[in-house]
């Protein structure tokens, strides 16, 4: 088992930073090769659909974006799982980390939505289940974000906004649902889909991807692509944290030593 | 430029957003760090230290 070990190893900010200075790095390169080459699969080797045309080199974004999305505010839940019940000094930041980038690409998600819904659909949007599940998605990262910065207490914010989270990661099976249906029938479980214009999976599915391998692959390497970018993104902002945390420490230590000293002298001169 | 067809503007907008996005994202996050590790570096130059630094 080497999970316990590495979590335990990262559990330190001072290893983390130091594990991040030659990871980082690495990362970034290898995030934005894949996406260059996924690109150019997108609009190079990819051969339009039949019934969508060009317009399915959306989808090599779209579908990305709203993946990332979804796992943006998973990995959100879990560090705040892992801060409520475990402590772990870096589940806070790395929960605080993940939000603006979920946010950004959840935003990604409903834009190129959006903007492939017009030709296809012959709208923008519609409130059916899948498009309005994953705007209340958007306000909620937006809700994590505004309650963490109304509160000046950053203890007291992380356990709020931990809270919130793991009582909002209900959106994520609903977001699911809410095209696909659940069906569990040994368990009694019968959940129609809500009516929808989205249409279902065609990648993750019971039976098996149903694209065909050309447009699959750059969708997949795509998919890979910007997965790097946002752990690499994760990684910087947690950095990021990390310092933001030691800087505010060192500033009340030097307004600490400031006061004494400042109220030594005054003292010693009322004295004499 | 290849050609896109007739809904070509929609699918440049949406790789626009995109990038826009997540240019600006990358950006922000790198200046944001710079910025910490000045602050940082003028804190400690000033010979200030945590506790758990033994100074």
């Amino acid at each position: 088992m080497t999970s316990p070990t590495l979590s335990q190893r990262l559990a330190n900010p001072t290893r983390f930073l130091a594990i991040v200075r030659w990871l980082l790095p690495a990362l970034a390169v290898v995030a934005a090769l894949t996406i260059a080459v996924g690109l150019y699969m997108a609009f190079f080797v990819a051969p339009v659909d039949y019934q969508q045309g060009q317009t399915v080199r959306i989808m090599f974004i779209h579908v990305p974006a709203a993946w990332l999305a979804m796992l943006g505010y998973a990995m959100i839940a879990i560090s705040s799982f892992g801060l409520l019940v475990f402590r772990h000094p870096l589940a806070d930041v790395s929960a605080k980390a993940a939000a603006p980038i979920g946010a950004a690409f959840t935003a990604l998600a409903l834009v190129t939505g959006s903007l492939w819904g017009k030709p296809m659909w012959g709208t923008y949007w519609v409130w059916d289940a899948r498009l309005t599940s994953v705007l209340i998605l958007f306000f909620l990262y937006l809700g994590l974000i505004a309650l963490r910065s109304s509160l000046d207490d950053e203890t007291l914010a992380g356990k709020l906004t931990a809270i919130l989270a793991i009582v909002g990661v209900v959106i994520l099976p609903f977001i699911k649902i809410s095209v696909e249906g659940l069906s569990i029938p040994w368990l009694g479980i019968n959940i129609p889909s809500w009516n929808t214009l989205h249409q279902p999976s065609s990648v993750l599915r019971a039976d098996g991807p149903k694209i065909h391998s050309s447009i699959l692959i750059p969708l997949l390497v795509n998919a890979v692509g910007f997965s790097l970018l946002f752990f690499a993104m994760h990684m910087k902002a947690m950095k990021n944290e990390i310092l933001r945390r030691r800087v505010a420490a060192l500033t009340r230590a030097a307004v600490e030593r400031a006061e004494r000293e400042g109220a030594r002298i005054p003292a010693g001169a009322g004295a004499a | 430029m290849i050609d896109l067809g007739k809904h070509a503007v929609f699918i440049w907008a949406s790789y626009g957003a995109t990038t826009v996005v997540l240019a600006g994202l990358v950006a922000w996050l790198i200046a944001d760090g710079r910025r910490l590790e000045r602050a940082l570096r003028d804190l400690e130059a000033r010979g200030v230290r945590r506790r758990s630094d033994g100074g």
